[in-house]
């Protein structure tokens, strides 16, 4: 059984029609990738899968369960979100970001939700920032504790909406490899992103959208070396030079 | 001279009902704006046009019109219409204008507080399974509360001087205080003098320390 499965996505904002109907599925341990120019719905499909952007028309089933508005917060404690902009809360230590889903939602105990927290940061290479406030760490050190703070919910999927966008090109690498690590483990994941490398290396399918549609799907092969369609061709000899 | 420091003596006498009239509305107001503030931005439309009219009627009013309203207009209605309600003490009525009018000034500082923390935040929360009044309530009033501070502590500084027309539905404060030795006395001038500077009293150490936390505020930010 997929772990998600999309049908007949639409997605409008007001007049623009920016998703014209998905169908895509996404089985357990699966990386997805999903590339394609700004403004082609990319992101909003992602958000439509978590229900930060309420789907217009179509059907997003989580591990066989269709998405609703009375059960969304429930499916999405086993969903993690990573965001472009991390999103850390910044009046919380990164410990505490990491322990206030768990504490609040899940209701775990307060000492078992640290010692995890403490495991998920020693695993993303920042255990001594534990008691630090997000605005002294660097910006991939902050996207590192996003993911943590999305691990620590236990979550059987993990989104990600261009999680190296907002990132200084040094820093991009260090993000890239903890997600990397995430997919070897056999996360199901994903990923909507610009880094064509990543793509190619780490996904087991990748589609590509434009104009509210998908292009093209396959393998990273596929895809990404030897695209079949115009407009893929015509994205990738832009974004690979 | 010694006219003068018995003027200021006189109304500073009037401190402690001023400051506990103002203390007890900003709680009663913080209370009542967060409410109507979290119902102007609730899908609810019902719930919006309350808190839009509540707000354009208070503000739209002066107090001193309002504490009238409430201190006399309020106990005369219920009395015509059969009861024998009768405010035990008039400082009551007066807590009760003070703490609705500043309900209707706060609930916009705190709208805008709430709408100045990033939209992220709420996304972020949302993501993690929290509904949306945990995540109002871990996530962002704590932020939106940093953010008023200055603005609330402002309020604070104007409902203290606001609280000088309550003399006038029998509320002897800092004002009145100095209204009554006046009538006896004819020392208008060091009366006045003396209401002014208690008032400063009470206002400017309160505004140098708004303005204090708002420097340290900014050079922490600028740090970070």
């Amino acid at each position: 059984m997929s772990m998600i499965e999309v049908k007949g996505l639409v997605k409008s904002f007001g007049d623009l029609e920016v998703l014209k109907g998905i169908d895509q599925n996404v089985d357990e341990g699966e990386v997805l990738c999903i590339v394609g120019p700004s403004g082609s719905g990319k992101s909003t499909m992602l958000r439509c899968i978590n229900r930060l952007e309420e789907p217009t028309g179509g059907e997003i089933y989580i591990d066989g369960e269709l998405i609703t508005d009375k059960n969304i917060d429930r499916i999405r404690t086993k969903m993690g979100m990573v965001f472009q902009q991390f999103n850390l809360f910044p009046h919380m230590s990164v410990l505490d970001n990491l322990t206030c889903g768990p504490v609040n939602v899940k209701k775990e105990d307060k000492a078992a939700a640290e010692e995890k927290a403490m495991k998920l940061l020693a695993r993303v290479g920042l255990a001594e920032k534990a008691d630090q406030f997000p605005r002294n760490l660097s910006g991939g050190q902050q996207q590192r504790v996003a993911i943590a703070r999305a691990l620590a919910m236990d979550p059987e999927v993990m989104l990600f909406d261009e999680p190296t966008s907002a990132l200084d090109p040094e820093m991009v690498g260090e993000v890239l490899d903890v997600m990397k690590s995430l997919a070897k483990e056999g996360m199901t994941m994903v990923v909507v992103t610009h880094e064509m490398g990543f793509a190619k290396e780490v996904a087991d399918k990748v589609i590509f959208m434009d104009g509210g549609y998908i292009v093209e799907q396959g393998t990273p092969e596929d895809v990404l070396s030897n695209p079949q369609m115009d407009r893929t061709k015509d994205f990738l000899s832009k974004v690979l030079v | 001279m010694g006219v003068y420091l018995k003027g200021f003596l006189i109304a500073c006498k009037g401190i402690p009902t001023t400051v506990w009239v103002s203390i007890v509305a900003i709680v009663l107001g913080a209370a009542l704006g967060l409410l109507l503030a979290l119902c102007s931005q609730t899908k609810s439309k019902a719930l919006r046009v309350i808190a839009k009219v509540y707000v354009d009627v208070v503000r739209g009013t002066p107090m001193l019109v309002q504490a009238l309203i409430m201190a006399y207009g309020v106990p005369q209605l219920l009395q015509s219409s059969g009861t024998d309600f009768k405010w035990p003490n008039l400082v009551i009525p007066a807590v009760i204008v003070c703490g609705l009018n500043s309900a209707a000034y706060l609930s916009e500082v705190i709208r805008s507080g709430i709408q100045a923390v990033d939209k992220g935040q709420m996304e972020a929360a949302r993501s993690l399974g929290m509904s949306r009044g945990m995540a109002m309530r871990l996530i962002i009033i704590p932020q939106a509360i940093r953010i008023i501070l200055p603005a609330f502590a402002n309020e604070f500084v104007t409902l203290i001087k606001e609280t000088s027309v309550l003399g006038y539905v029998g509320v002897v404060e800092i004002l009145r205080r100095g209204q009554l030795w006046n009538a006896s006395s004819f020392e208008t001038f060091p009366a006045y003098i003396g209401v002014a500077l208690a008032y400063m009293l009470l206002t400017i150490p309160l505004s140098k320390a708004i303005n204090g936390y708002e420097r340290k505020r900014a050079k922490k930010e600028a740090a970070a």
